[in-house]
């Protein structure tokens, strides 16, 4: 009985720049003839913003939540009311991708308040008393080289150096054991496909360390009629030193920017995506202690 | 049966006299000189493309295919010196095949770890890989891990925390905050247990341990096959986890080996589908197939990228450093899919990202695992190995950290076992550095080390992974090294017996060898643990022994006595004490002076335990016959060695030892009793024969071979004196006939006594000792009715029939020439063997005792004869004692006259139970016999005879060609005589055609 619909798009990695065609089949799988009152496709890609509960009363978040803004639509009909022969049919497509008039497009971007996708939903009508069927298949818009305004990754290195006289935000100073961890990023404008590198080394530690770590964190705003919202969530956390790490050895920091849930720091007049990465050094009676380095990221 | 005349049942038998000298001469062969020996094994090297025949069958073609240029050389060498003895000599090769591997490579190793079992050292095998590692550096992992997995064990309780295994308690995981933030879980699924799923397996003993492990590996195998990849990595993951943990650190690197062949498994199932699945168009070709073997990533379609790339990102978002490590480490190979240029890129990395791991242990299996990924992929880039070392040079001072320290007090494990941990993943990590280094890599890797402190460890591994010949050139060096390491971590032994085993391998400079061993010797000897000295003396007595000379491997020994014999130490050692007792055997090209050592019969005292004691002396002997494979000696302190050795192997030898056991000590006494040779001092070769009878009494073999070796001497001496025996020498031949005639009794297999007998005697007959010969002959007589009905020949039950025919037909051609004596009757002997033959319980179905009985025929009527055809020089036989008297030839006409009756009578019974083919063969043979041999004047014998040819005619069974031939052969034997009796007697022999039945 089951018909099954499948978009197939051509392209196996899916990512698709601004002027290209997204083009592919829509694969229909049926055991049995059967009659659909037309077959439709649509194309199109949003942000949808969020506000959180901390920043706005729970309800507000429910309910105001910000209308989304959509960056390209597009539709076609497939197929005009008729049949369709058992058996597998593929029906090929291509749309241009272009953004709607007075917008751009972003790079597709998974976040907590922020989601940046694009979808292609192919629906099949039937007669009422079938239901109608939908797929949609999501596909990732990456910027391509070229676009003004676009700012490439150039090395910036900061350096730092940790130790107790370093740190704000502690009640007690006496209790904070001594120690100095000096490093280095190569840059703080990273392109989003290479990792984030540099180097740590930890010259002296009173005290064993548990685990050195690499947080990285997204920094999401929306704005809103009520003023806006900022919003810091983790993204991931990547251990680089296990244990009580070798003193006066330069551990590297390497980290790979997942895809989806990271892409270029976007800053638009309704809302803003951007990274920051802290450096976590977790001691032995687990006091931690936390550097943090706004980074931009690029998509070059 | 009417018609057919029965053969008359007796005759009277008259023999007649041949010209037998003058048939000899006819029926000899022209002679023809030959170069070998006929048994010897044909070996012939050829220097030309034409094949040259050396020998063919009879060596009647020698001649002919010889040709001048190309020289054939028989390798005769190797062949001990009686080439159906070889077989039996020492041992056979299977036997020998035992001895020399008497475990396999894999249960060799664990019996070195069993001896010593605290300490990690698998000195021999490294050296000897790192000598032959050339292209096996990839392969020899796989040998170690069994050698690992065997030395690193633990009877602590380990435990497992997984989410795969069923069984074991649940824990509870810290809950996941409520968080709403899917993203975030979506990203950390992969390295966190799923919920409530966990389980943590306490107290499991190593057994179960490891049972543990390999069902995780079944499982990632399964649910990789049910396309649960996922599933898979996170087994891959979690697997790799468990090498964070070093709560039970003598068992760490077993533990590194179990999961590093599950990460291996995994990462071969990832590269093998990425390249299964990859559609590739080969050129000019329009259907998808696999990628081959050996593919570029330019052939590699953006979909197998695509999914490369997704392992990748996967693998690099898993939050703990060490699985994200283990697992890139393991699937590296997949970067083949992506850019072929990225291996040395990502090696570095890693190498760099190691350091980030705090303990120095877990540091340095990591390493180690990376080196090895690394050198399975085709990488020429070799940097990564150095910076690997480096990187671990980099943080040695942690090994001897307090907290380290700390952690080793708590789990009350010493610094040396804990350093002695290190040692499998080091030497692997070293031994890759150090393949095919320079002698420059070694100085610079050995600067850098002597800068840190506690550098027993780093010492250990740089001998066990370089060239021998470079260590062997710095051997005064290393001595000067090792001497100031302080003691405290690594066991000092283990470095000594390292440099050891090099120097063995390679040599050192002439001039400092012995200075290098008494360097070495100050410190070992000072050493108090008798396991700790005898492992560092196993090796070292093979470098004295090999750079050094007898003197100081004497003194070596003696060392080792004082050492050893302390509180009867040397009985938890006999392995290794064994060792040195083969090495200084196997480099002892002198046995002489070997045996003349002062300390080395000590040294075999002190194996008290008789089977070690017995195995020692039989390699000893072993090694002996060897060595003197033609050699023979007459020095009476290795003769006296010698005996002593060979009385403890005998006299091991009793009710329960096994039958190859006997074997095996039997031959090597034997091969002793052939080597000694007191040359022309017969009298004290006999008295030494004498000895051996006396201390070996337990052992046919021997007892065979000392009445061998008399008889030889007793034909010796005869040569020597030419058959003229004066007084003194017929004493002595007397005295060695003597000996022969009372040892053989002790002989248990009544078939060696028969023929040991019949050869006494002939020698005895030939030395002119007649009583003796007599005598010899006599018991062998008496022997005869107790060979049993069956023997076993190759392993098979077989009648021993053909086995008394053979003898008895040997037996009566010595007859013939022994002259009677004068106390007893005509031709007592052959009397007596008749009744042997009479009374000898034979079967009915065979013509055995007709077979006999016309041999005996056959003697007989020779004995008849004017003169013999063959005399001993020297002793008359009774044709020169009786001169062919009248009453002399009666009494044996009548003989043959009884043997005929016996004959007639078995025809009879063939005939009545219709055995009529053997009846008509056996009447042939008799027929012949008559025809040739008798008087066939008499018209008694020829009517016989006539009968006979009809009988064997009778029945259709005998063969026309045959009948013919065999009138042929008679008329050509009566060609010369012109009497009309055998013309007649031919015309009467009628063949019947078969029709006329």
């Amino acid at each position: 009985m089951a018909i099954q619909l499948d978009i197939k798009l051509k392209k196996h990695n899916k990512i698709y720049s601004e002027g290209e065609n997204v083009s592919g089949v829509l694969a229909i799988l049926s055991q049995t003839d059967f009659k659909h009152d037309g077959i439709s496709l649509l194309m199109e890609g949003t942000v949808n913003l969020q506000l959180s509960a901390k920043n706005v009363g729970i309800f507000e978040a429910f309910y105001n939540s910000v209308k989304p803004i959509p960056l390209v639509t597009s539709s076609i009909d497939l197929a005009m009311p008729g049949k369709i022969p058992a058996g597998m049919t593929d029906i090929p497509f291509e749309f241009p991708l272009k953004p709607r008039s007075g917008r751009s497009l972003y790079e597709t971007y998974h976040g907590v308040f922020v989601n940046i996708q694009y979808v292609v939903k192919a629906d099949l009508k039937r007669s009422f008393l079938n239901k109608d069927l939908s797929k949609s298949q999501e596909f990732i818009v990456e910027y391509k080289t070229g676009i003004t305004g676009l700012i490439t990754a150039k090395p910036e290195p900061i350096n730092f150096k940790i130790s107790p006289e370093s740190i704000q935000n502690i009640k007690d100073k006496a209790k904070v054991p001594r120690f100095l961890v000096t490093g280095h990023l190569d840059s703080a404008t990273c392109c989003i496909g290479r990792p984030l590198t540099g180097e740590l080394v930890v010259e002296r530690c009173e005290v064993p360390i548990k685990s050195v770590e690499l947080q990285l964190v997204r920094v999401e705003t929306c704005g809103c009629a009520e003023g806006y919202a900022r919003d810091a969530t983790e993204v991931q956390n990547i251990q680089i030193g296990e244990g009580n790490v070798p003193c006066g050895l330069a551990i590297p920091i390497h980290m790979v920017f997942p895809r989806l849930f990271t892409c270029p720091t976007l800053i638009t007049n309704n809302f803003k995506v951007e990274f920051e990465v802290n450096i976590v050094i977790v001691f032995q009676d687990d006091h931690l202690v936390t550097e943090n380095f706004p980074i931009r990221l690029t998509r070059f | 049966m009417p018609g057919a005349t029965p053969p008359r049942l007796s005759c009277d038998w008259v023999s007649k006299s041949r010209d037998v000298l003058q048939g000899n001469l006819k029926k000899q062969l022209p002679f023809e000189e030959v170069l070998d020996h006929p048994l010897k094994p044909l070996v012939v090297t050829m220097s030309e493309t034409r094949v040259v025949k050396l020998r063919t069958v009879g060596g009647s073609t020698t001649s002919s295919t010889r040709s001048s240029t190309p020289t054939p050389t028989q390798s005769s060498t190797t062949y001990l010196m009686d080439p159906l003895g070889a077989a039996l000599e020492g041992t056979d090769p299977l036997s020998q095949l035992a001895n020399q591997q008497k475990l396999d490579p894999l249960s060799a190793m664990a019996a070195e770890s069993w001896v010593e079992p605290v300490e990690g050292k698998r000195g021999k095998e490294n050296v000897t890989t790192s000598v032959a590692m050339d292209d096996g550096l990839r392969e020899s992992w796989s040998s170690r891990k069994a050698g690992i997995l065997c030395k690193f064990t633990t009877s602590e309780k380990l435990s497992i925390v997984t989410s795969f295994l069923s069984g074991g308690e649940k824990v509870v995981v810290k809950a996941q905050s409520s968080m709403v933030d899917k993203v975030r879980t979506r990203l950390e699924q992969l390295d966190d247990f799923e919920d409530g799923s966990v389980r943590q397996m306490l107290d499991l003993s190593q057994q179960e341990y490891v049972g543990r492990i390999e069902q995780l590996n079944t499982e990632l195998v399964q649910a990789w096959h049910q396309d649960q990849r996922v599933k898979a990595l996170k087994i891959a993951i979690q697997c790799s986890k468990l090498l964070v943990d070093t709560s039970v650190i003598q068992f760490y690197p077993s533990k590194f080996v179990l999961i590093t062949d599950i990460l291996d498994i995994f990462g071969k199932l990832v590269y093998e589908r990425l390249r299964t699945k990859s559609d590739y168009y080969a050129p000019g070709s329009k259907v998808p197939t696999c990628l081959p073997e050996n593919f570029t990533a330019d052939m590699v379609p953006e979909s197998a990228k695509e999914t490369c790339r997704n392992w990748f990102y996967k693998i690099a978002s898993i939050r703990e450093l060490v699985p994200r490590l283990y697992v890139e480490m393991a699937i590296l190979k997949s970067y083949s899919f992506l850019t072929s240029g990225e291996f040395s890129q990502a090696l570095l990395r890693l190498t760099k990202m190691i350091r980030g791991i705090g303990d120095p242990l877990v540091a340095v299996y990591a390493r180690c695992y990376l080196c090895r990924v690394g050198l399975s992929i085709n990488s020429s880039d070799r940097v990564y190995l150095r910076e690997n070392f480096y990187d671990f040079l980099a943080t040695y001072t942690q090994l001897f950290s307090p907290s380290i320290r700390l952690d080793l007090s708590l789990q009350k494990v010493d610094l040396s076992t804990y350093l002695t941990l290190y040692t499998p993943a080091l030497d692997y990590i070293l031994q890759s550095v150090a393949h095919e280094a320079t002698e420059k890599t070694l100085a610079e890797i050995l600067d850098r080390c002597k800068q840190k402190c506690n550098s027993a460890l780093l010492f250990n591994t740089i001998m066990a992974a370089f060239k021998p010949a470079y260590i062997a050139a710095r051997a005064t060096q290393f001595v000067e090294l090792l001497t100031s390491c302080d003691d405290e971590g690594f066991p000092k032994y283990l470095l000594f017996r390292t440099l050891g085993l090099c120097l063995t391998l390679a040599d050192p400079p002439t001039e400092h060898c012995l200075q290098i061993l008494n360097d070495v010797w100050k410190i070992v000897s000072k050493l108090n643990d008798p396991a700790q000295y005898i492992s560092c003396a196993e090796v070292w007595v093979q470098y004295a022994a090999k750079h050094l000379s007898t003197r100081e491997v004497n003194t070596f020994l003696g060392d080792i006595i004082n050492h050893m014999s302390g509180g009867r130490a040397y009985e938890n050692h006999y392995a290794s004490l064994q060792t040195v007792m083969e090495r200084v055997l196997a480099h002892a090209n002198d046995f002489e002076t070997l045996l003349t050592m002062d300390k080395f019969l000590p040294m075999l005292d002190i194996f008290q335990k008789e089977s070690v004691k017995v195995e020692v002396c039989k390699s000893i002997m072993l090694h002996y016959t060897k060595t003197y494979q033609y050699q023979t000696t007459n020095d009476p302190v290795i003769t006296n060695a010698l005996m002593f050795i060979c009385r403890v192997m005998h006299d091991s030898v009793n009710a329960l030892t096994v039958e190859d056991e006997k074997r095996q000590i039997g031959n090597l006494i034997c091969s002793f009793v052939k080597r000694v040779d007191f040359g022309r001092d017969f009298e004290q070769q006999l008295s030494f024969f004498v000895e051996a009878r006396a201390s070996f009494t337990n052992l046919d073999v021997i007892h065979a071979q000392l009445v061998q070796s008399v008889n030889r001497l007793a034909v010796e001496t005869r040569c020597i004196v030419k058959g003229h025996h004066t007084r003194k020498t017929a004493s002595f031949v007397h005295a060695c006939a003597a000996y022969c005639y009372i040892t053989i009794p002790s002989i248990t297999s009544v078939l060696m006594r028969l023929e040991l007998y019949l050869l006494s005697g002939q020698v005895a007959l030939l030395n002119q000792c007649l009583g003796q010969a007599d005598a010899c002959l006599k018991a062998a007589l008496n022997l005869i009715s107790d060979v049993p009905k069956m023997i076993e020949v190759d392993g098979k039950h077989r009648s021993s029939e053909p086995y008394i025919v053979s003898y008895i037909c040997n037996f009566l051609s010595t007859l013939l020439i022994v002259p009677d004596s004068p106390e007893q009757g005509v031709l007592y002997l052959t009397k007596g063997l008749l009744n042997v033959i009479q009374n000898y319980s034979w079967d009915h179905q065979s013509n055995a005792r007709s077979t006999v009985y016309l041999q005996v025929l056959d003697m007989l009527s020779a004995a008849s004869q004017e003169s013999y055809p063959y005399h001993i020089d020297m002793v008359d036989s009774n044709d020169v004692l009786y001169g062919s008297d009248p009453k002399f030839i009666a009494e044996l006409n009548r003989m043959c006259s009884v043997v005929v009756e016996e004959i007639l009578n078995h025809l009879k019974y063939l005939g009545a139970n219709e055995h009529y083919q053997k009846q008509s063969s056996l009447a042939l043979e008799l027929l012949i016999r008559i025809a040739v041999k008798a008087d066939l004047s008499k018209p008694d014998l020829a009517t016989l005879a006539l009968n006979l040819w009809n009988l064997a005619q009778k029945h259709g069974c005998m063969d026309i060609k045959l009948a013919v031939r065999t009138t042929e052969y008679l008329k050509k034997k009566f060609s010369g005589s012109n009497e009309d009796v055998h013309a007649d007697f031919i015309s009467r022999l009628k063949i019947k055609s078969h029709g006329k039945q």
